[in-house]
């Protein structure tokens, strides 16, 4: 049996008045890979950003429901302790640009002034772009500015940044639509990689994504989750008509 | 395609060329101003030049009386009052910055303080030399007794004061802008890491932002270097030079204003004329210097 690490009971997202994530409810299993779907301002960022407490930081933003982390309530523990437990990727890659690509892998520890010795510096940079495929490229320029890879370095390069601080959980909001189609496919690699020791979710747009990488599928519209199974199963058989509507492409 | 033509005349080409002459002439105008001030400066000031040399920069001793004109207390004090407000100013306007920037940019508190620091910057200098004159010098004079030096009550410290209010708005509003444009994407980069606010400040936006708020203190100090009516108020204007900070002395600002009329000699008037010179050039030095800072910051 597989056990849950988040699960979210009857949860809503606001900005302001603006109710945008609808009583959601659904349990993540460890070790799977979850994709989220939906059409475009459906609320999949925002949920994704609910589940390490990065939606509170906007101002007039407030959330209602349960989220849960191990079956302990993640709203009741510091929002800062949650996002070193659950890290994130971004759509857009973000590496720090005054920082060195090693630099930027442990940007984690130096942001909270952890100290670490130069020899746990250097494995946990190798370990981590090991892990992000990126070791390889970068190995011999480490001390170049992050700034100077390309898109999809940049973004393994923001990955590598996230596990390098072992989190439970990695959020990826669209962690390939600002990338070439060979960028994507070497993330993708990496995503089934980074299953054997992470829980993956990961919110995209592109359904043959979902169905490549992804155990089970999310589909989010106008703010609600319709439903939610693995993956197989929802693109041979989905159950309401909207996730039909939406995999045989009638809107998007 | 008829309506093309209909469109189309080259009357309104005319136009456009007319336009972009005139805006050209206009802006050229400026820069022959500049230029001019600066070669009226230079002419004026050449019998201090020719008689003084350098000796002018380093000599202490001005007294009209016998024609001696040195510099140096007005260059002293001129330095020693900019960098010292300078370095009274920074913790605070960085203080309005960051707040104004980052923790708070809206809601009436931080609406209040904007528009206190745009006020502040639109005051005449006279009425700072007023209120320092009313308020800061009994102070000071308090905190001199205390302290056990003479009581002037006026001076090189009561100056820098009173120029530290009157910089703060342009370091403080630079600063801002500067704090604003600090891409979300870094700073949700770092939150995401488990940082702080406080970390995220102290990691991402300042070093994000140094060079830009580096520049926002050169025009700050440009600012201090050129202020002459609060200064000439309460610095004490004395040709001697300042041995503490609690003397009274005299700017080159301070001086010109305060002497310009008396100058009866050619050379004592080209002697301040050279003094404007300087300060001229100090302060388009200093201003250059910054506005290239800002430039290559916000090129990168
Ligand atoms: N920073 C924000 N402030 C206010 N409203 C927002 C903000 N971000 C997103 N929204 C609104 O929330 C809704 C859901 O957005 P989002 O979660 O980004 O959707 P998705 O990721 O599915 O495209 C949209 O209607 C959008 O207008
Ligand atoms: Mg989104």
């Amino acid at each position: 049996m597989e056990s849950t690490i988040v699960s979210s009971r009857n949860f809503n997202a606001y900005f302001g008045t603006n109710h945008v994530v609808k009583n959601v409810s659904m349990d993540i299993p460890k070790n799977n890979i979850i994709a989220v779907m939906g059409p475009s301002g459906c609320g999949k960022t925002t949920y994704l950003r609910c589940i390490n407490r990065m939606h509170e930081l906007i101002p007039g933003a407030s959330v209602q429901g349960e989220m849960l982390l191990h079956d302990e309530d993640l709203y009741s523990l510091n929002p800062i302790l949650v996002r070193l437990k659950i890290g994130m990727v971004f759509q857009r890659p973000n590496p720090f640009p005054n920082l060195s690509i090693y630099d930027n892998v442990i940007a984690g520890y130096k942001l909270n002034g952890f100290k670490l010795s130069k020899k746990e510096r250097d494995e946990i940079v190798e370990h981590s772009l090991q892990k992000a495929a990126l070791w390889n490229e970068v190995k011999d320029t480490l001390h170049k500015k992050g700034t100077f890879l390309s898109g999809g370095q940049q973004q393994r390069l923001c990955i590598a940044r996230a596990i390098a601080m072992e989190p439970e959980v990695l959020l990826m909001d669209e962690p390939t639509s600002a990338l070439d189609p060979i960028s994507t496919s070497s993330i993708e690699e990496l995503m089934h990689e980074l299953k054997k020791n992470y829980t993956l979710v990961i919110v995209t747009h592109n359904m043959q994504q979902a169905a490549r990488v992804s155990d089970k599928t999310a589909f989010f519209f106008l703010g609600e989750l319709v439903e939610y199974n693995d993956t197989r199963e929802m693109f041979i058989n989905p159950k309401d008509s909207r996730t039909q509507n939406y995999i045989t492409g009638r809107f998007s | 395609m008829e309506r093309v033509s209909k469109i189309f005349s080259y009357g309104k080409i005319r136009t456009e060329t007319a336009f972009k002459r005139t805006l050209v002439i206009i802006a050229l105008v400026m820069v022959v101003i500049t230029l001019g001030i600066f070669i009226t400066l230079v002419v004026h000031a050449m019998p201090s030049i020719k008689a003084l040399g350098f000796s002018f920069f380093w000599s202490r001793t001005w007294d009209p009386v016998s024609n001696v004109y040195g510099a140096l207390p007005f260059l002293v004090g001129t330095l020693l009052t900019s960098f010292l407000a300078l370095i009274i100013s920074v913790p605070f306007s960085y203080a309005i910055a960051i707040y104004l920037g980052e923790y708070k940019p809206s809601g009436w508190l931080s609406g209040l303080l904007k528009n206190i620091v745009e006020l502040v910057a639109a005051v005449p200098s006279v009425i700072y030399g007023f209120w320092a004159l009313v308020v800061l010098v009994p102070i000071v004079r308090a905190l001199e007794a205390k302290l056990g030096v003479a009581t002037y009550g006026v001076g090189i410290f009561t100056s820098s004061l009173v120029l530290a209010v009157m910089i703060i708005p342009y370091a403080a509003s630079l600063g801002r802008e500067l704090i604003r444009m600090v891409p979300s994407a870094l700073k949700e980069g770092a939150y995401s890491l488990g940082a702080t606010r406080y970390e995220v400040l102290k990691h991402v936006i300042l070093p994000y932002t140094k060079s830009g708020l580096f520049a926002g203190m050169l025009l700050s100090l440009g600012r201090a270097l050129g202020e002459t009516m609060a200064v000439t108020m309460v610095i004490g204007n004395t040709s001697i030079m300042p041995k503490s900070i609690f003397d009274p002395g005299n700017t080159m600002a301070s001086v010109i204003a305060n002497e310009f009329t008396e100058a009866d000699r050619s050379v004592y008037l080209a002697a301040l004329i050279e003094l404007a010179l300087v300060l001229f050039l100090v302060t388009v030095l200093v201003n250059i210097l910054g506005k290239m800072i800002i430039k290559r910051f916000s090129n990168e």
